[in-house]
This record gives C-alpha cells, sequence and structure tokens, in this order.
C-alpha cells in the first residue's frame, strides 16, 4: 500500500486543534507561540465592544399608536424574525427599554405623553419613526397631527404607508449599524434635552436645577418613577 | 320610519303642545325629520320618548356653510319596539350657537354633546360639564366647522430644511 502524504493547511481545524493541546501542555515556544497568539485573540476597543453588544442586544418598547402598529407586530413572526437580531424581547415599561418605535400617527393631545415616555427610558436610547404619518403626517396632514420631528429625536425614519415588515427590518438594521458604528449624534443638544439622563453627573446635576427640563429628578429622587 | 303622513301627524301633535316647536317637516329618502326651534328641543324630545322613541341613536353636529343659520344639531331617535326612527334637527347660529342640553331625559347624551361643543363649538346649555372631549383642552377655535382651515404642517425634508422649523442652530 502506497502511503500518501500532503501539506496540510495550518488554518485547518485539526491543526489549530493540535496547537492549543500543545499551548496547554506547554510545548508551544518561541515563534510558533507568538503566531498562535496572533491567530487566537482579537484586541478591539472597549467602546467598540460594548456598542457591538448594544446593537446586537436592543429592547424594544412595546407601544403601538396605529395600523403601523400591526405591521411591526409581524417583525417578531416567524417571517421576518427580529429574534435574529437580539431584538425581540419587547419590553412594556419604558424603564427597560432602548427603542421606542413610533408606529403610526401622532396627535397633538398624544405628543406630550410620546415625549414623557422618551424621557422615562434609559440612556442609551433610539428611536424609529416608522410610516408617513409619524414623519410627515402622511394624508393626515392637518390640525389634528404633529410631525414626531417636531419634539423628540428619531434616529431613523422608515418610509411607507404603512411600511412593509421588510422595510421596517430594513430599518431597524440600518439602526443597527448606526449604534455600532456611530453611538453619539449630537440629538440632546440639538432637542434641548441635556439634563434628562438618568445618571447625572454632579455638573449636570447643578445645571439641571438651575434650569430644570421635564421630568427630571435629582438621583436617588423617585418620585418621578 | 314613520311615512310622510305620520311625519305630518306628528308633526301637528307636537305644534299642538307647544306653540311655535316645529319650524318644518322634511320627508326624503325614506327619512323622517323634524325641525324644532332651539329652545323647544328638550319638550319635543320628551314628547317623542313618551311616544315610544325611547333611544338616542345619535347625536351629532352639522356646519350647513353658506346657509344659515349655519350650524345644525341632530338627534336621531329611536322605538326599539316598533323599530322606527324619526330625526330631530335644531338650526343655531355662529353668532349665538346655544342649545339646552339632552343630558336629563338621555344619559347618554353626554359625550356626544361634548363632542358637538369640541368639533362645531355649540354649547349645551345644562350640560353637567360642558368640555372639550377629542382635542387638547388648550386648542383654540372648533376644527370641524367649514371656514376653520384644514391645517397642518410644513413638512421637513431636505431641501427645505434651511427654512423649516427644523434646522439645527
Amino acid at each position: 500500500m502506497e502511503i500518501k502524504r500532503e501539506t496540510v493547511d495550518p488554518s485547518d481545524f485539526r491543526v489549530r486543534q493540535l496547537n492549543a493541546r500543545d499551548m496547554l501542555r506547554g510545548d508551544l515556544v518561541g515563534e510558533e507561540l507568538d503566531k498562535f497568539v496572533e491567530q487566537s485573540v482579537m484586541t478591539t476597543t472597549l467602546e467598540k465592544a460594548v456598542s457591538w453588544s448594544q446593537g446586537n442586544s436592543i429592547y424594544p418598547m412595546t407601544f403601538g399608536l396605529a395600523c403601523c402598529a400591526i405591521e411591526m407586530m409581524s417583525i417578531v413572526g416567524m417571517r421576518v424574525d427580529i429574534a435574529r437580531f437580539g431584538w425581540e424581547a419587547f419590553r412594556a415599561s419604558p424603564r427597560q427599554a432602548d427603542l421606542l418605535i413610533l408606529s403610526g400617527r401622532v396627535s397633538v393631545k398624544m405628543a406630550p405623553v410620546i415625549r414623557r415616555i422618551y424621557d422615562q427610558m434609559l440612556e442609551p436610547k433610539w428611536a424609529i419613526s416608522m410610516g408617513a404619518c409619524c414623519s410627515s403626517m402622511g394624508v393626515f396632514n392637518n390640525y389634528a397631527l404633529v410631525p414626531s420631528d417636531k419634539f423628540m429625536p428619531i434616529d431613523v425614519h422608515v418610509p411607507g404607508c404603512p411600511p412593509r415588515p421588510e422595510a421596517l427590518m430594513h430599518g431597524i438594521l440600518r439602526l443597527r449599524d448606526k449604534i455600532q458604528g456611530h453611538p453619539p449624534d449630537g440629538w440632546r443638544e440639538r432637542y434641548d434635552a441635556v439634563g434628562t439622563e438618568e445618571v447625572l453627573t454632579p455638573e449636570q446635576q447643578r445645571r439641571s436645577a438651575q434650569d430644570p427640563a421635564i421630568n427630571v429628578f435629582p438621583g436617588g429622587d423617585t418620585a418621578g418613577a | 320610519m314613520p311615512d310622510a303622513t305620520g311625519l305630518e301627524l306628528i308633526a301637528h301633535e307636537l305644534r299642538e303642545a307647544n306653540e311655535g316647536s316645529i319650524l318644518q317637516t322634511e320627508f326624503r329618502h325614506r327619512r323622517a325629520v323634524l325641525e324644532v326651534a332651539p329652545e323647544h328641543v328638550p319638550a319635543v324630545l320628551q314628547q317623542l320618548h313618551d311616544k315610544g322613541y325611547t333611544f338616542l341613536a345619535s347625536l351629532h353636529g352639522v356646519d350647513y356653510y353658506p346657509e344659515e343659520p349655519r350650524l345644525g344639531v341632530l338627534y336621531e331617535l329611536m322605538d326599539m319596539h316598533e323599530v322606527d326612527r324619526i330625526s330631530v334637527k335644531a338650526r343655531v347660529s355662529t353668532q349665538a350657537p346655544r342649545i339646552p342640553t339632552a343630558t336629563g331625559l338621555f344619559p347618554g347624551a353626554n359625550f356626544p354633546e361634548r363632542e358637538v361643543y369640541d368639533m362645531f363649538g355649540v354649547v349645551f346649555d345644562g350640560h353637567p360639564d360642558m368640555r372639550r372631549i377629542l382635542m387638547p383642552e388648550d386648542f383654540e377655535g372648533f376644527p370641524q366647522r367649514r371656514d376653520f382651515p384644514v391645517g397642518g404642517e410644513p413638512v421637513l425634508f431636505t431641501y427645505n430644511e434651511e427654512t423649516g422649523y427644523g434646522k439645527y442652530q
């Protein structure tokens, strides 16, 4: 019988497994050890690691405004399953949610309520404006409605009337890119929301006491909870 | 529905009881309408109630814009035993939009009357809680009147961000 010998690719799983065994035994030394470490260990910054995990584990708020909410509910179903991206745990309390999906038209009377819910959410938080009504008031552009951009910061607008679940899915993936790519966007400054963070630095506490924004309480005060 | 003759009989009976209460009658599309002077509305509703029209199916407002008096309040009454309907219509002007309330006779008129007040500005005298019901309390104007602008916000897009409300300062 003829024995056939072939060179095995060093990235082959079996080779790496043998290398790992040698490393644990202490048999791997010198240049080979350096090479093994280079292959097995990944270095990154803390910020990147944190935003990577944040983008892959978003807790949306259970909050439906109108017909878009029906499409929003279907994204947790089996066809476009957002559990694939770790976004499926809808939370019934703003204190536990990271994402507010405004699914539907916002009336003048509802706007302060939504703003309050948004302010109650913990940092970091994001918002998706879903559908034509919420972004530009769509077919209901009359005295009763207000566009969501006017009273709170929106990170992603999803167009459509209503958007298909796939469209919302696309918006969600864009938001994930945004979270993982560029964490802060300066929304707080733009919308005069500085001082509404749940945990305030002493400097922020001083400024917040001077010029209190809505629903802001100093640390430890649970009156607003 | 009472037929045209039946409507005239009812109108005659109501006129007998209250002088000047029925301004005119209208029978169109198999729908019987009694047009009533606003101050006589509670008395007429009470009489119709006694005749068997015990259910207030709907109460709503209308703006008949170029016509005067402009505003209308419609009461749709129903006889639950005969399955018979009759409408009562009262017209008020925008200068003095006042009409006595029907909440004493029909407690269910409470919210519809508030809605008519909210949308058309008709004040119901004697109503226990005459406030806006749908629009915010500090809203100005009555949005369902024909002379109220449709309103809406100028929508902000990239091309008008400079001139719109949302330009980042």
